[in-house]
């Protein structure tokens, strides 16, 4: 391997590194943020969710994603596929239509925007005379037909979004035979909803608010049949034959309605409130399935009991004398059926669900008795809990692999074995490379395990440590068990839940060891706990020790919340990691580093106030060595997580009025009070502002002095195998980094394994060092004779690694926010640096070891530090050099979650939070990409050509 | 007489005594009465610093451990320069302070005895800077006084081949009373921070430039355009001093000098100036004395200091009154001197400055 000494402009090394380096930002995991709109494509399988910040989003078979930006950032309020087309129709806050579709482009199908067009109404006219509100896209696939808030439907040609004027269908036209009592009582008002004939592409149905209700015929260009609904309307839906309609109203009552060519105006056969008798909410959409055996599915939106359900996100499926409300944990922004949509099959079949709700995305098989939910292979709900840390594991052994699935797979048993039923095109991504593992921390003491190897972020398995604490909520009290004639017959589905029991669950820091199993979690009350993967149930008692970091000083008093209670005797474990050993700190701070080195069987943990070992194999404290600094308050009292928690709660319960403000509020009802608001706002933001302006932001400068608040808290936790006391002899040893740029290091005696249980585990201190700028210390490695760094525990052993050079000298690398630094060992003597923030005023907020391998060649790898400052930017600085290979700009500066949230993996990408429930991925190394990359074929037109065909004719007569 | 002359005497550590009576202690014991002198001793740093008053000999003795080295120089022979930073073991560093201007119009005028124990700033590469610029140098060195100054953003207008141009800019925007900022008279509120040690702040945040400035803190070297131009005195006496040269270099660089030269501040001496960091083995005795405390002249100063918190506090006992008593003289000094009017009526180049609202020429 060679290395380049000199700095900068070596071309040579300047066409090696376009071999090793490139960034790209390839996908997003999880669940859209603030999503506003869904469609769906029987004809291509594909699902489209639309957001507020208007990114439209296309999920087909796992793998198969596209994502598109509408440049305007206006919220996506429709989202329309144009049937049998690779096209879809997305409408915007804005009023504007934007036609998108997919094309292939060398080898694979990407998303494109072809136009764009706003409906511009006769000069003078008001804005929302050409407001949409309904859209339709025809069969014919030539025109949409573009319900407004005046009642006037337009007919626009695709793919131009030529106003075709005369085919306007005015409401005047449509009120001509409206008997005049019903016509003085309402006027048309909005269109609320247009449907097409199921069988005759010349008929639709149009519904205003105000309740009329009208089949017009498009050839003819008049009403056919009108149908006088006395209550505001909401929706409708057509049987699949044709020969009834069902309306649903406002009022949570729906109606179905006979469309025959006896009776031009019929009236209601049937008028039902299916949670009355007391006042209900509307019932905003509604789906009429029949199926082979004549009884059909009802499946609607809302209309629970105003008073006492009417905060329930609900939609209840009727199924003969079945039937459940499901009820979801957040607003349902829209849902669809998957049914049958052959043109030649009698019946609609449904077989699946789709809701789409504010929060996460709940599919439920209407196949399988019981109707139970599929587990789905995409678009998961991360912040079901809200993330509190990540840990990347790459490269995981196929037996670890496997074994965390069975665990899996075992907490997945309420899941329907329904294969996923949004399949839609193919994926042509590569395999993933290797077996990669985001393993997630969260606020309500679970860690769940994601397939990180592909495109597709996957749950395999959720460990709860709640089990091994008495909180206050019991885990029995299940509010939902709700007896059998309950009623409304309501079920939750969903995984959102927010709402966090007990904040010192969190969990704050996670290392797992792939080779061993150990896994290692602590928390915010200072709990540290040790697990071991099982495959079998069992029930044990946890190893409980307890460090008190304060140790000898005295008269402090720590102000912040309570150690966690600890159960009594055996707990009974499902499958997956058991946690055998449970440290817990006093003060029971957040702690805020941790280590584990499997191969010793030792735990490091760091807090606010020190640090301490501990054997897990022996299960003994080895030592805890306090960090405090005498003047520190601040870090005694623990007011941090007091208030963090407190903030949170407030902004929780802030979060959860304005959204039931804005559930509340009608979709589109009230633009005008809308507007208002947004006024309201805008003033207010404008007054902050001004405020802001009075009083100008200004910086103190001022040297770090040892008396600064935490200089205590321990950052970094490190264990090495390194000369720590002289040149002959290595030693196991372990270094802790603390926020006041303090190093210390620890000389370990590990007796040999034969010998483990005998004799206990000795540690003496070797070293401290203080840095002179005293900035915090992120990040310590040891480089070993060939400057490689140290390899992970037992990865040696397993052949996975080359055994570290133990014969040339050991060298120390410092990361500090501001400096990177290397000593050489045993003798700490500084021998290079890079001084980030002296000369580029950026500070380093995460720092990783990444090895990258040339695109070129199979033979070529190197090792770099891949690094995020607070600007939001990576660097890759070369080892052992430190000299700056590139930049690249990847996080705005003020997205602070997403730069904390960050997560780099040994190979050169990695993860951070675009919202609390996504995770960017991006990739710094040309070898390894993780992109979708996928087909949609236009499928085969079969059985249902002769639809089009007649309609083709039709219209080739009707032009003729 | 004065070639090496050693004498061991005691005092009586928590009750010194006054200096007069030291003084004549000295004299005494060197048979040397007849002579004037100057004394002065070599602190835990190994700076030779002056005892010249009760308060300054009082803190000499406090802190001496176990040894209170006093060295004794006739009066005519004192160079005040000496007195300061790192002066017994760099005395060629020394020399780089020696060149300021500034300093060097202090020697000349010797308006009185340094009170100073060590130089807290100085005003460096004048002769490569324009006229409207100033560049400081604070030294924060074992001093505990607090930098004490506060930046804000701000817009500042110069004058580009398309006219005025608004750009943003980053200002001083207030001082601590008491602080090293302060103290100096170099700084003031509404100069406009152009450089932070050598780099151009334009382009970065106030948060980029306080990082930079922190993590500089040990050895701050601002670039500055002052709000007050008036008092750009010493690029105009050095003009009538027939200086061709600098005058040439002054008039090429229309703003800063694109290079970011340090002329008296190389990278290597920034790198040698900063205070290493202390390692200490095995926890408990600092067997590892950073370079910069072990002294090449060791046998001038030997840290006695048995830890390393004992060491630190220690450092952080400074005179501050005569520190600000001192530089209150160099600004007086500096006012004191008028312009001359032909420079001050001159709109300096690039230096029409707007801090807020106000346009000041």
């Amino acid at each position: 391997m060679r290395r380049f000494l000199r700095p900068g402009h070596d071309p040579v090394r300047e066409r090696l590194k376009r071999d090793l380096f490139q960034f790209n930002k390839t996908v997003e995991h999880g669940f859209p943020h603030q999503p506003s709109a869904l469609g769906y494509s029987p004809f291509l399988r594909l699902m489209a969710i639309g957001t507020r910040s208007g990114a439209i989003k296309l999920y087909g078979a796992p793998g198969v994603e596209f994502m598109g930006l509408h440049e305007e950032n206006n919220t996506v309020m429709q989202i329309h596929f144009i049937p049998d087309q690779c096209q879809l129709v997305t409408l915007l806050d804005d009023n504007s239509l934007h036609l998108w579709s997919l094309k292939q482009h060398s080898g694979a199908s990407e998303l494109r925007e072809e136009h764009r067009f706003t409906l511009k109404g006769p000069p003078g006219s008001p804005p929302s005379a050409t407001q949409i509100t309904a859209v339709l896209p025809h069969s014919s696939r030539e025109v949409l037909y573009l319900g407004t808030e005046s009642g006037n439907i337009f007919v626009v040609e695709l793919p131009t979004f030529t106003v075709l004027e005369d085919r306007t269908i005015t409401s005047e036209a449509v009120l001509q035979r409206v008997p005049e009592d019903y016509c003085n009582r309402r006027s048309c008002e909005l269109v609320e909803a247009l449907r097409e004939h199921p069988k005759n592409p010349d008929q639709i149905l149009i519904g205003y608010s105000r309740g009329l209700i009208v089949l017009w015929d498009l050839q003819n260009n008049k009403v056919t049949h009108h149908f006088l609904g006395s209550q505001q309307l909401e929706n409708l839906y057509w049987q699949r034959d044709g020969s009834k309609f069902i309306s649903c109203h406002c009022d949570g009552s729906y109606t179905q309605w006979p469309v025959s060519s006896d009776n031009r105006q019929p009236g209601p056969l049937e008028n039902l409130v299916p949670y009355g008798p007391f006042p209900c909410k509307a019932i905003s959409k509604i789906y009429w399935q029949t199926t082979k055996n004549g009884v059909p599915y009802i499946i609607f939106q809302g209309g629970m009991p105003r008073a006492s359900y009417g905060d329930r996100h609900s939609i209840s499926v009727v199924h003969g004398s079945q039937q459940t409300a499901f009820d979801f944990t957040s607003r349902v922004i829209d849902f669809f059926i998957i049914f049958s949509s052959e043109p030649t099959a009698e019946f609609d079949d449904p077989s699946a669900m789709v809701v789409l709700a504010e929060e996460e995305l709940v599919v439920i098989d209407l196949k399988t008795a019981g109707w139970p939910a599929v587990h789905p292979p995409y678009l998961a709900s991360l912040h079901c809990s809200a993330i509190t840390c990540s840990h990347h594991v790459s490269n995981i052994p196929l037996k670890l692999w496997e074994r965390i699935i069975s665990a899996g797979s075992k907490q997945n048993i309420h899941y329907s074995n329904m294969p996923w039923p949004i399949d839609g095109g193919t994926n042509i991504a590569p395999d993933p490379p290797q077996r990669d593992l985001l393993l997630t921390g969260h606020e309500d003491g679970t860690v769940r395990f994601w397939d990180a190897s592909g495109v597709c972020l996957h749950l395999l398995y959720k460990l709860s440590t709640v089990r091994v604490f008495l909180t206050d909520a019991d885990p029995n009290d299940n509010m939902n068990t709700l007896g059998e004639d309950e009623w409304p017959p309501l079920r939750k589905v969903g995984t959102f839940d927010p709402y966090s029991d007990d904040p010192r669950l969190g969990i704050q820091k996670i290392y797992l060891c792939k080779y061993s199993g150990y896994l290692a979690v602590a928390g915010t009350a200072g709990q540290v706990l040790v697990m071991e993967l099982n495959d079998e149930d069992a029930e044990h008692v946890v190893d409980h020790a307890e460090a008190d970091l304060l140790q000898d000083q005295e008269g402090y008093r720590w102000k912040g919340h309570e150690k966690l209670k600890t159960r009594d005797g055996a707990v009974r474990f499902e499958a997956g990691f058991q946690p055998f050993v449970l440290v817990q700190c006093q003060p029971p701070a957040v702690v805020t580093s941790l280590a584990l080195h499997s191969e010793w069987k030792l735990v490091a943990f760091g807090t606010s106030h020190g640090f301490g070992l501990f054997d897990h194999q022996q299960k003994r404290l080895v030592f805890v060595k306090c960090t405090l600094h005498p003047s520190d308050q601040l870090a005694l009292e623990g007011p941090l997580s007091r208030v963090k928690s407190l903030k949170k709660s407030l902004r929780q319960s802030f979060r959860r009025i304005r959204r039931s403000r804005v559930s509340s509020r009608k979709r589109r009802g009230g633009s005008g009070n809308a507007s208002e608001v947004q006024e309201a706002n805008a003033k207010f933001d404008q007054d902050a502002l001004q405020e802001m302006e009075l009083a100008p932001v200004q910086r103190k400068i001022e040297a770090r002095s040892a008396e600064d608040s935490f200089t205590g808290f321990v950052r970094t936790l490190y264990f090495a195998d390194t000369f720590l006391r002289d040149s002959s002899r290595h030693c196991p040893s372990l270094w802790a980094g603390t926020n006041g740029g303090t190093v210390y290091a620890f000389c370990l005696r590990v007796p040999p394994a034969e010998r483990r249980m005998d004799e206990p585990v000795r540690a003496e201190q070797a070293k401290e060092i203080q840095l002179m700028h005293r900035a915090p210390v992120v990040g310590i490695l040891v480089l070993d004779g060939r400057s490689t760094p140290l390899p992970e525990p037992l990865e040696v052993a397993h052949d996975l690694s080359k055994s570290p050079d133990m014969q040339g000298s050991h060298q120390l690398l410092v990361v500090s926010e501001e400096q990177f630094k290397v000593f050489t060992l045993p003798k700490v003597s500084s021998k290079l640096k890079l001084k980030l923030t002296a000369l580029e005023g950026c500070r380093v907020r995460k720092v990783t070891v990444a090895n990258f391998g040339s695109c070129k060649t199979d033979d070529y790898s190197e090792n770099d530090l891949a690094v995020l400052t607070n600007l939001g930017d990576i660097q890759i600085i070369s080892l052992p050099f430190l000299k700056l290979q590139i930049r690249y700009p990847c996080i705005r500066k003020e997205d602070v979650s997403g730069i904390a949230s960050c997560v780099f993996t040994k190979y050169g990408q990695g993860f951070y939070l675009i919202s609390p429930s996504e995770f960017e991925r991006f990739s710094l190394s040309t070898k390894w990409l993780v992109e979708p990359r996928c087909i949609v074929d236009m499928p085969e037109v079969t059985s249902n050509n002769h639809v089009h065909n007649k309609s083709g004719m039709e219209n080739a007569a009707r032009k003729s | 007489q004065f070639g090496a002359e050693f004498r061991r005497f005691s005092l009586d550590r928590y009750k010194p005594g006054k200096f007069e009576d030291f003084y004549k202690l000295i004299l005494h014991i060197h048979h040397i009465a007849n002579l004037e002198v100057m004394i002065g001793y070599a602190d835990v740093h190994g700076d030779l610093l002056p005892i010249n008053n009760d308060d300054n000999f009082f803190k000499a003795v406090s802190s001496a451990h176990p040894l209170l080295r006093v060295f004794i120089q006739r009066q005519d022979e004192v160079d005040y320069s000496n007195f300061g930073t790192n002066t017994l073991s760099r005395k060629k560093k020394a020399l780089v302070t020696l060149r300021n201007d500034n300093l060097r119009r202090r020697h000349h005028i010797n308006i009185s005895m340094p009170h100073d124990f060590r130089p807290v700033s100085s005003i460096i590469d004048v002769d490569i800077l324009p006229e409207t610029h100033r560049r400081v140098r604070l030294y924060r060195h074992g001093c505990e006084k607090p930098l004490g100054f506060y930046i804000r953003d701000g817009t500042s207008v110069r004058v580009t081949p398309h006219g005025l141009e608004k750009v943003p800019g980053i200002f001083i925007s207030r001082m601590v009373p008491g602080g090293l900022a302060e103290s100096t008279g170099l700084l003031a509120v509404n100069d406009e921070v152009l450089e932070v040690n050598g780099i151009e702040v334009a382009g970065k945040t106030l948060d980029q430039v306080t990082d930079m400035m922190i993590a500089n803190s040990h050895n701050l070297i601002i670039t500055v355009k002052p709000a007050n131009q008036r008092n750009n005195i010493i690029r105009s006496s050095r003009m009538s001093g027939s200086s061709g040269q600098s005058t040439d270099s002054t008039a090429s660089h229309h703003s800063l000098p694109t290079s970011h030269v340090l002329q008296n501040f190389h990278p290597d001496e920034m790198e040698s100036d900063e205070e290493a960091d202390i390692v200490i083995e095995g926890g408990l005795e600092p067997q590892h004395i950073p370079k910069l405390h072990s002294l090449t002249s060791s046998s001038l100063s030997r840290i006695n200091g048995s830890s390393l918190s004992h060491r630190l506090q220690r450092d952080l006992v400074l005179n501050n009154n005569s520190g600000r008593e001192s530089n209150g003289n160099i600004h007086k000094l500096l006012s004191s001197l008028k312009t001359d009017p032909r420079h001050s009526l001159v709109i300096p180049r690039g230096g029409i400055e707007e801090d807020g609202t106000v346009i000041t020429l």
